[in-house]
């Protein structure tokens, strides 16, 4: 097996992040190359057809489809307000009038002679797209969107809700391994991307939300807490849809447990500045995480590009996260790769890897149990 | 080149995370399946191009083999002087796969025709869209706009029916106009199965909003169902369309000798190729990451499903919303806090990757793949139906019975075999877990049949089939089925520790005899290739298949685990207050996991 062990997460003080902004549907690039953007910028607008709605004609007014076009006050094009009648009947009696009225303000799309249903299609719905981060625009697809990049920290956690935000940075607690109470958030964090240790729990996200906090970030939340936050169990993780807020950013996993040490002291050090944020995550093919990029506006970097993708192997001295019970979230070094397949507790074959803790001690765990991190 | 010529083949599977290679060579004593290699699927960004990970997969096959394959990114063809191929076969499922919506006028007909169509062709299904749905005009047409289906399967109408309805659907999909998922550049394919008379509006309606192309009815009449041209179809396009749309894929299909299948549609192959040549009933399941799929042959019905989101990784946190945390927690056999599982099943979720080190987490697990496979089954069972609408006669006792048993096609007392495959079933550390799952998943009743395919080469048999269909079938019974045994079930339930029935038999000379007690689980050696016939006396009231009180005499098949004799009836009940010592009693019968 080529790759047997789960690539790890970016955590990067120094990167070039370029994020491309791409509209659904072909619209209008609304900045031009170069100029400098702040995240919540509009960069590019559309308008995506309006929704259609159907008028069943011919079963309002009891007649046959193919006589539809002569009982029509509308034809294809023409513009109707909602209620305007749209077609009629025209009985001696006035009384036995009937009509069929439009169901929305829109235009007439189709009349068809055939099933005698009648397509209304609404207003355009206007889209617009922000930049998201601050940066500069450095690629522009003319109808089609841009791309903007900035230098900065760049930060991927492993699971997290909830769609872009941008904010201020703030700490909360006392370091990786706090759980923090809802009396430690205070009104002043308001609109900000809150730091906050090994777990947030529901009631501290019920007092964020209310306090009006961007984005927590956090190393560890309850599933239960997950389903009360969402109200419905999540089955598969696509997320980054939802309408919540703050937004919620797990760096390690569900459960209590201490953020890594390198991901808490870099989102720590940037205490003030300006961030943006995104909880949408994606685990299939062509995985997307939730990540927080803390730019430094005007400085262009020489880093490394953080998209790119890291699938450099294990060797010993490279430090590991374990990702499985037993031992879920310990942090260690690689003390030795050994070669062939080596029966665990579980009696499954799987190819392994020693790990070594800080107190000294050592174990042996499967490959496809622990990650790579930077240390 | 002739079927017969064939000596040496190599196969691919193109999974949506791992690209499977296997190498089939013909000795003197036929086809059999000798090196397999694999490498990660190489469809996403960075690499974008489906051949990087073959050349990879086929790499690691010449490494292992030590047979010369390639020659620089060209595989060797015809083999000579013990290098290269005589030809190279493919399947896939990467990029996910072929995802398709389907259309009917009523949901229950054709709209269901329309389903097993599209399933039967490999498909996933994203939505049945039915004049009779239920849904509003405006939601239907948001609903189209809304998925973005790499098909269209648009049925309706028996020939000389409806026509308005079926235009009303084409209307739906004209205002919706939907862009297909891969490559913004062509239109987006819509395939028609329904009524003839229709043919016209239809084409006028979604002229110049989407690719249009012809089959006959997939229901000409209501007594009878004609998907043949429809799926055959459907491969065509999805070779055409969406495959040449993804990233690589056309360098792969000048590579292939013959035309690469959806992955499902593989396994669909070989599962009808060996219930045909062997004369059984069988049911086959695929339990992958991300998906669960279903294949069952009764008589001449096949019938696939797929449960696009039952897995045991990425789809591993659906299996407990669907399934519900009590029904995962009944196969646990011992105390576990509820909350610590929800996060345990989450953690797996995310990390899809890992693998159980843990004996308690391994049993968490395979807890978990009993539900997806029950459910998947269920799913199954709903599809695999005799055709509504049809006027049938009935017995008294099927009149009584309006239930989902009245219409299923799934007749559990007349299977014979159920295979599975899938990782946690394939490479379950002990065959005996392996049976444990699918028996408690799948409840057979009476004498059935267990295996797992050894390596997970079945989509790779299953297109080999269509170019050699003897050679796919002795390296499936040689090296792909391995059989696990036999179990025999009574049917319903009787009085706990009431006599269930007893058992006899010979084996390697000797007598063999028992009784099994209502509830309980007892476990038989029976040697892989050994026979025997056993003679089986139902207790009080027992129905081992046959009947209530029913004596049966029955030849069963050994294998890598032997004879299961299941007294638990059905539907086989945990007992909520002893459940730890129930589980593990019933474990231990197998020996299923170590002390």
């Amino acid at each position: 097996m080529a790759h047997s062990y789960t690539p790890g997460l970016r955590v990067t003080a120094h990167a070039t992040i370029r994020k491309e902004r791409r509209l659904p549907i072909a619209g209008h690039v609304v900045v031009e190359q170069g100029a400098a953007v702040r995240a919540e910028d509009e960069v590019a607008r559309a308008e995506l057809p309006g929704d259609v709605d159907t008028v069943n004609v011919v079963n309002q007014l009891g007649i046959p489809p193919g006589e539809l076009a002569s009982y029509m006050l509308k034809k294809q094009g023409d513009a109707v307000a909602r209620d305007e009648v749209v077609a009629e009947t025209r009985p001696w009696l006035k009384w036995f009038k009937s009509a069929a009225r439009s169901p929305l303000d829109g235009t007439i799309e189709t009349i068809s002679p055939i099933t005698g249903q009648v397509m209304v299609r609404g207003a355009p719905r206007p889209v617009t797209v922000r930049a998201y981060i601050d940066g500069t625009v450095v690629e522009m697809e003319e109808r089609e969107g841009v791309v903007i990049e900035t230098t900065g920290a760049f930060v991927q956690g492993i699971f997290g809700v909830g769609g872009e935000t941008s904010g201020e940075v703030a700490v909360v607690g006392d370091g990786p391994d706090a759980v923090i109470g809802p009396d430690d958030l205070t009104d002043d964090l308001a609109g900000k991307i809150v730091i906050a240790g090994a777990l947030i729990t529901s009631d501290v996200y019920e007092r964020a939300s209310g306090i009006g906090l961007a984005a927590l970030v956090c190393g560890g939340f309850h599933d239960r807490d997950l389903r009360r936050l969402l109200g419905y169990d999540l089955g598969v993780a696509i997320t980054g849809h939802e309408a919540i807020q703050p937004i919620l950013i797990m760096t390690e996993g569900f459960g209590r447990i201490a953020m890594a040490a390198a991901t808490y002291e870099l989102l720590a050090s940037h205490a003030g500045q300006r961030a943006s944020a995104n909880g949408a995550t994606q685990i299939r093919a062509g995985v997307l995480r939730p990540e927080i990029i803390i730019p430094r506006v005007g400085e262009r970097g020489t880093a490394e590009v953080a998209d790119a993708v890291v699938m450099a192997g294990l060797t010993p001295g490279s430090h590991i996260r374990i990702i499985r019970e037993p031992g879920f979230g310990r942090l260690g070094v690689v003390k030795s790769l050994p070669t062939g397949i080596q029966a665990v507790e579980s009696e499954a074959q799987v190819r392994v890897v020693e790990v070594e803790f800080a107190d000294g001690t050592s174990s042996i765990v499967p490959r496809a149990n622990v990650e790579a991190i930077e240390s | 080149m002739k079927p017969q010529d064939l000596n040496v083949i190599v196969a691919t599977d193109c999974g949506s995370t791992t690209t499977k290679a296997i190498l089939i060579e013909r000795a003197d004593d036929g086809y059999r399946q000798t090196f397999r290699g694999e490498a990660p699927t190489t469809v996403e960004a960075p690499f974008e191009d489906v051949t990087r990970g073959v050349l990879n997969a086929l790499t690691e096959l010449e490494e292992l083999s030590g047979r010369r394959i390639l020659d620089g990114e060209r595989i060797i063809t015809p083999s000579r002087d013990g290098e290269g191929v005589d030809i190279y076969i493919s399947t896939s499922s990467a990029g996910g796969g072929l995802q398709m919506m389907v259309a009917g006028v009523v949901k229950s007909m054709t709209g269901e025709s329309a389903q097993r169509a599209a399933l039967g062709a490999g498909a996933i299904v994203m939505d049945v869209l039915a004049s009779n749905d239920q849904r509003p005009p405006h939601e239907k047409i948001e609903r189209i706009r809304t998925l973005r289906p790499d098909m269209v399967l648009l049925s309706g109408g028996t020939d000389g029916g409806t026509v308005t309805h079926v235009v009303e659907l084409a209307e739906f999909l004209a205002a919706a106009n939907p862009r297909p998922r891969l490559g913004s550049t062509y239109q987006l394919p819509v395939v028609y199965a329904g009524n003839r008379d229709a043919r016209e509006p239809v084409a006028e309606t979604l002229k110049g909003k989407a690719e249009l192309h012809f089959t006959e009815n997939l229901r000409p009449v209501l007594e009878r169902e004609n998907l043949a041209p429809a799926r055959e179809e459907i491969h065509e396009l999805f070779l055409k369309h969406v495959m040449a749309q993804a990233p690589g894929y056309k360098k792969l299909m000048e590579w292939v000798g013959a035309p690469i299948m959806p992955t499902p549609a593989a396994v669909g192959e070989i599962m009808q190729t060996i219930a045909r040549r062997q004369g059984i009933n069988l049911v086959g399941v695929d339990i992958g990451g991300a998906t669960t799929d279903v294949f069952s042959v009764f008589g001449e019905g096949f019938n696939r499903t797929v449960s696009a989101n039952l897995g045991m990784s990425y789809s591993v946190s659906n299996v407990l919303a669907e399934a519900g945390l009590p029904n995962i927690l009944r196969w646990v056999p011992f105390d576990l806090d509820e909350a610590e599982l929800r996060d345990r099943i989450k953690n797996k979720m995310i990390r899809p990757t890992t693998i159980p080190h843990t004996l308690e987490d391994l049993k968490i697990e395979q807890a978990i793949a009993r539900e997806a496979l029950r459910l998947a089954f269920v799913q199954h069972k709903q599809l695999a139906v005799s055709l509504t609408g049809v006027q049938r006669t009935r017995t008294v006792s099927e009149a009584f019975d309006e239930s989902l048993a009245g219409l299923t096609l799934i007749d559990m007392r007349t299977l014979d075999l159920i295979v599975g495959s899938g990782g946690v079933l394939s490479h379950a550390p002990r065959r005996a877990q392996a049976m444990l799952m699918m028996i408690d998943a799948f409840q057979p009743e009476g004498v059935t049949r267990l295996a797992v395919d050894s390596i997970f080469m079945m989509p790779h048999l299953g297109v080999l089939s269509q170019v050699h269909e003897a050679a796919a079938e002795e390296v499936f019974v040689r090296d792909c089925m391995i059989n696990l045994g036999t179990c025999v079930s009574a049917v319903n339930r009787g009085k706990a520790g009431a006599k269930c029935f007893d058992y006899a038999f010979e084996a390697d000379g000797e007598q063999r005899q028992g009784t099994v007690k209502v509830g309980e689980l007892k476990f038989e050696p029976l040697g892989e290739g050994q026979t025997a016939t056993v003679r089986l006396e139902p207790g009080r009231g027992i129905d081992l298949g046959e009947g209530k009180g029913r004596e049966i005499e029955a030849e069963v098949l050994g294998g890598v685990v032997g004879l299961v004799f299941d007294g638990r009836g059905r539907p086989i009940a945990v007992p909520d207050k002893e459940r730890s010592s129930v589980l593990t009693q019933w474990a231990q019968a197998l020996d299923a996991y170590p002390a």
